[in-house]
């Protein structure tokens, strides 16, 4: 523990590697999983092929998988980060499709009804009701990501995992229990604020403070 | 391609040491299992009888979920040292949650009429366990081993960066002399590996399954 006070300049820059690694994965993770999740839910017999080869995806354990990358995106935090959006695809796709398939067709025939155009049951009846279910997938990938970004360290990726390597190779049990210490915090932390914004986004918690 | 044909010719001319390794990785995975089994198994019966005993070791092992699975090898290290058994210990750590969460809620969730009926049946305590409710938990309690099973085959690849060996050792090996074709030795095998896993205990739970 004393390691993170006493070199606070050095875990700050890893920290930030490892936010920077984990942000890029999320953000193009969910660029690419709401299309998808469009689409199966648009066209059922998707499902089936693309939920299995993201399950099969997901089996890969994430250090053989970022292997397996490494001879076409060579030993970079590319090659990391692209193993961990093919890694959360199935878990956001999951959330999504179930989120968008748990809206009752009632109230889209009612939304319509009322005269909203396709875009506006998009982003003014689909998309709250959804945000919940995909909040917590969205969670859950932070966690996987974070777990996934500790190994890239290994690939040149940077990231608190430098300080486990570093750790084992020059026998600093310090640096192992600093960096695994530092590890769990954020994974905590960012779990506990997308827990707290999923919460938050309930729409039938609004109604209750609305009507409070 | 022929990175994978240097990798294959690599195991061939190394093939006692690459049995040896697959050995070793076995061993990791199937004694936390064990290990995570004969506790786990107990623990989440418990827990599904028990709100408070269930409150406090869902969220606890819940918690463990959360930490990156390389943080909680490396922690085990100032414990155990550099060893097979420091992997073993963390190993068994991360076996647990899965096993224990699903034995829960698969008991938790079996309808009490059905458990009303045994009894009003005059079926003794033990009998409704044996006949009744272990054959209405398995599906989800197999669907628990098999998460878990996954998880340990790719954490013990992991276990190789704390000296545990296994098919990791091949990936270090690989990094020490950076050849991604002696990295491809290791995680070849393991994400095969982790497949079987997956088609077999997937097989096991449709097979358990009751007839509706």
């Amino acid at each position: 523990m004393g390691y993170l006070f006493s070199h606070p300049e050095e875990v700050l820059t890893l920290l930030l590697q490892h936010l920077r690694m984990t942000g890029i994965t999320l953000v193009v993770a969910i660029a690419v999983a709401v299309p998808i999740s469009i689409l199966v839910t648009r066209i059922r017999w998707l499902s089936i092929p693309i939920m299995g080869t993201l399950g099969i995806l997901y089996t890969i354990p994430s250090l053989a998988l970022i292997i397996f990358l490494v001879p076409f995106f060579g030993l970079n935090a590319t090659s990391v980060i692209v193993a961990m959006v093919l890694y959360t695809q199935v878990i956001l796709v999951r959330n999504l499709t179930v989120g968008l398939d748990g809206i009752n067709p009632a109230v889209l025939e009612a939304a319509r009804g009322m005269g909203m155009s396709v875009w506006q049951r998009w982003w003014r009846v689909q998309v709250p009701l959804v945000l919940p279910v995909f909040i917590a997938g969205v969670r859950i990938a932070a966690v996987v990501s974070i777990a996934i970004a500790t190994i890239g360290a290994k690939f040149n990726a940077g990231g608190l995992g430098k300080l486990l390597f570093d750790g084992i190779q020059t026998n600093r049990y310090d640096k192992i229990v600093a960096g695994s210490i530092a590890v769990a915090i954020l994974a905590f932390a960012v779990n506990a604020l997308l827990l707290w914004l999923e919460k938050r986004s309930n729409p039938a918690r609004r109604l209750e403070k609305q009507a409070a | 391609m022929t990175i994978f044909q240097t990798a294959y010719q690599y195991a061939l001319d190394n093939t006692d040491k690459f049995t040896a390794a697959l050995q070793e990785h076995l061993l990791l995975v199937t004694i936390p299992l064990a290990i995570g089994l004969l506790v786990g198994l107990p623990l989440g019966l418990w827990s599904a009888r028990s709100k408070v005993i269930s409150a406090v070791m869902i969220n606890g092992f819940n918690a463990l979920r959360v930490m990156p699975s390389l943080a909680v090898l490396f922690l085990a290290i100032p414990i155990l040292g550099l060893s097979f058994w420091s992997a073993v210990l963390a190993l068994t750590l991360l076996v647990m949650p899965p096993i224990l969460i699903s034995t829960d809620v698969a008991f938790r969730t079996i309808d009490p009429a059905i458990r009303e009926a045994a009894t009003g049946m005059g079926m003794p305590a033990a009998d409704i366990l044996k006949q009744v409710e272990v054959p209405l938990a398995l599906p989800v309690v197999i669907s628990g081993i098999k998460t878990a099973t996954v998880e340990v085959i790719a954490s013990a690849t992991l276990a190789a960066f704390v000296g545990a060996g296994g098919l990791g050792a091949f990936i270090v090996l690989g990094f020490a002399a950076y050849d991604p074709a002696i990295l491809l030795v290791g995680a070849i095998p393991v994400a095969i590996l982790a497949l079987i896993a997956e088609v077999g205990l997937s097989t096991l739970q449709r097979v358990t399954q009751p007839p509706v």
